[in-house]
């Protein structure tokens, strides 16, 4: 049977929800002094590139910038086989910031714990806080984000695909139905 | 496209893109080495066994380092240590070792084929970490990372590989793995170290002066004089082939202005490479080192994977 995709986010829609949370992010922590932004590939680097150019036009401040490979962290491993790794590369001391995790979808919370598993290797962050573009519930671990773009209750067999251009920059939002 | 081989036993088995997977997969697992923190949780739970039957340092310390950074448990034997010297065949040895339940077994042996026929006699994945005059497939890759980092890309590449090609296992799994990647080997060494027909292997040329060798390469890679390996009869004296086939100042300016110097080590200074060049600004043998434990945890990475791959299935 053909999959059915529905769009559920346009352009302007992502864009107005990441300058949301860009100003979210920025009342929460009082400014930008010790913030680091670090997006989980793929597809949270992308969208952490584009939260840190929003908080630049509205702070006028850099806030440094990573990105992080979860495989290495993955629980399933053993039976996924040698899925590929990808880069991580936080070129910055992780020690006393206020991190963002950035992510375009959370659904089980699994990749998450991956993540901050990685973080606490790289350092001791004094706070981790989460960013999602989507949140389409379903968790199985006690993880919630501190920011979102948009919740869509979904089916598990239902999926979500945040489309990127050749730029990568998200372009739409949509919900496929199998 | 993934990776599919249980068993590393040589550059030969492995295809173009097997190559470039264990390059990406390396590169990626590089920057753990330059964390605080130099350990991740991909194998926790594994169990490595190097079982090095001949004298090694770099290369066992290097897969003991990179099986650890994974999180993998890694137990050494030796051969002058184990039951080998009691009169343990190696059929025996490995039953033994299987029974323990090891998911990776990492072999030096002095015979080539010791890997090949340990695969065919255990359960787990086998690891070569070099054969007897056969094949050395972690070094070659290292050797490839490398001069990827440096030059960008292996094809097109001009690579002069020069010292005592019959003996070294380095020479073959590089040759294999230079020519399926895009390279030009130049071989070079005194006829009585270079192997008759070894031109077969490939995109490979072979030489007799060094200075022909090196003209216009990209890299120049020196071997050692493996005294271990040969008798007296093959060289009338070392100081002889250090000044025919030693590397110098003098004779690596024939080479392309940026090209690089390797090594795989152990070095002979003032045999095949004067310490002007082991020292010198051109030399990247410390960045082989390096990268080697990289490369050996995409090995173990890779394998691992195939292995809990099949089991699921």
């Amino acid at each position: 049977m053909a999959k059915t995709e529905t769009a559920i986010l346009d352009k302007a829609g992502i864009a107005r929800a990441i300058t949301r949370i860009a100003h979210e992010i920025l009342e929460q922590n009082k400014g930008g002094e010790r913030l680091a932004l670090v997006g989980i590939r793929t597809g949270g680097d992308h969208l952490a590139t584009l939260l840190q150019a929003r908080i630049q036009e509205i702070e006028g401040t850099e806030v440094p910038l990573g990105a992080v490979d979860i495989t290495m962290y993955r629980d399933d491993l053993a039976s996924r086989g040698n899925l590929p790794i990808g880069k991580t590369n936080i070129p910055f001391h992780l020690d006393g910031k206020q991190v963002i995790l950035v992510d375009d979808v959370l659904y089980t919370g699994r990749t998450i714990r991956s993540a901050m598993d990685a973080l606490m290797d790289f350092g001791r962050p004094s706070t981790i806080q989460l960013a999602v573009l989507i949140d389409r519930g379903h968790r199985e671990l006690p993880i919630r984000a501190d920011y979102v773009g948009r919740n869509v209750p979904t089916a598990r067999e239902e999926d979500i695909a945040v489309i990127f251009d050749d730029e990568l920059n998200p372009v739409e939002v949509r919900l496929v139905k199998p | 496209m993934s990776f599919q081989h249980k068993h590393v036993l040589g550059i030969e088995q492995m295809t173009k893109e097997d190559i470039q997977i264990i390059l990406d997969t390396a590169d990626s697992f590089k920057e753990i080495n330059s964390r605080e923190i130099k350990k991740v949780p991909t194998l926790r739970g594994k169990t490595i066994i190097n079982a090095f039957f001949e004298a090694s340092t770099r290369t066992r310390l290097s897969f003991e380092i990179a099986g650890k950074r994974l999180s993998a448990d890694t137990v050494n034997i030796s051969g002058s240590t184990s039951s080998v010297v009691k009169g343990e065949t190696l059929e025996d040895t490995a039953k033994n070792i299987e029974a323990m339940a090891p998911d990776i077994i990492v072999i030096r042996h002095g015979h080539s084929g010791a890997p090949h026929y340990l695969s065919e006699r255990v359960g787990c994945s086998v690891v070569n970490a070099g054969d007897g005059a056969h094949e050395h497939p972690s070094q070659a890759l290292l050797d490839l990372m490398t001069m990827r980092e440096h030059k960008g890309s292996i094809d097109g590449l001009e690579v002069a590989i020069v010292g005592d090609i019959t003996h070294s296992r380095v020479a073959r799994s590089d040759i294999y793995a230079l020519t399926r990647m895009g390279a030009k080997v130049r071989l070079c060494g005194p006829g009585t170290m270079m192997p008759i027909g070894i031109e077969l292997l490939g995109n490979v040329e072979v030489f007799t002066d060094i200075r022909e060798a090196i003209e216009g390469a990209d890299v120049v890679m020196m071997l050692r004089i493996q005294m271990e390996r040969q008798s007296n009869i093959l060289l009338p004296s070392l100081r002889e082939y250090a000044r025919f086939y030693g590397l110098n100042p003098t004779n690596l300016k024939l080479a392309k202005p940026d090209a690089i110097v390797m090594h795989p080590g152990p070095m002979n200074r003032g045999v095949e490479i004067s310490s002007a060049v082991a020292d010198g600004g051109q030399n990247v043998i410390l960045d082989q080192v390096e990268n080697g434990v990289a490369t050996r945890m995409a090995l173990l990475y890779l394998v691992s994977g195939v292995e809990s791959m099949q089991t699921n299935d």
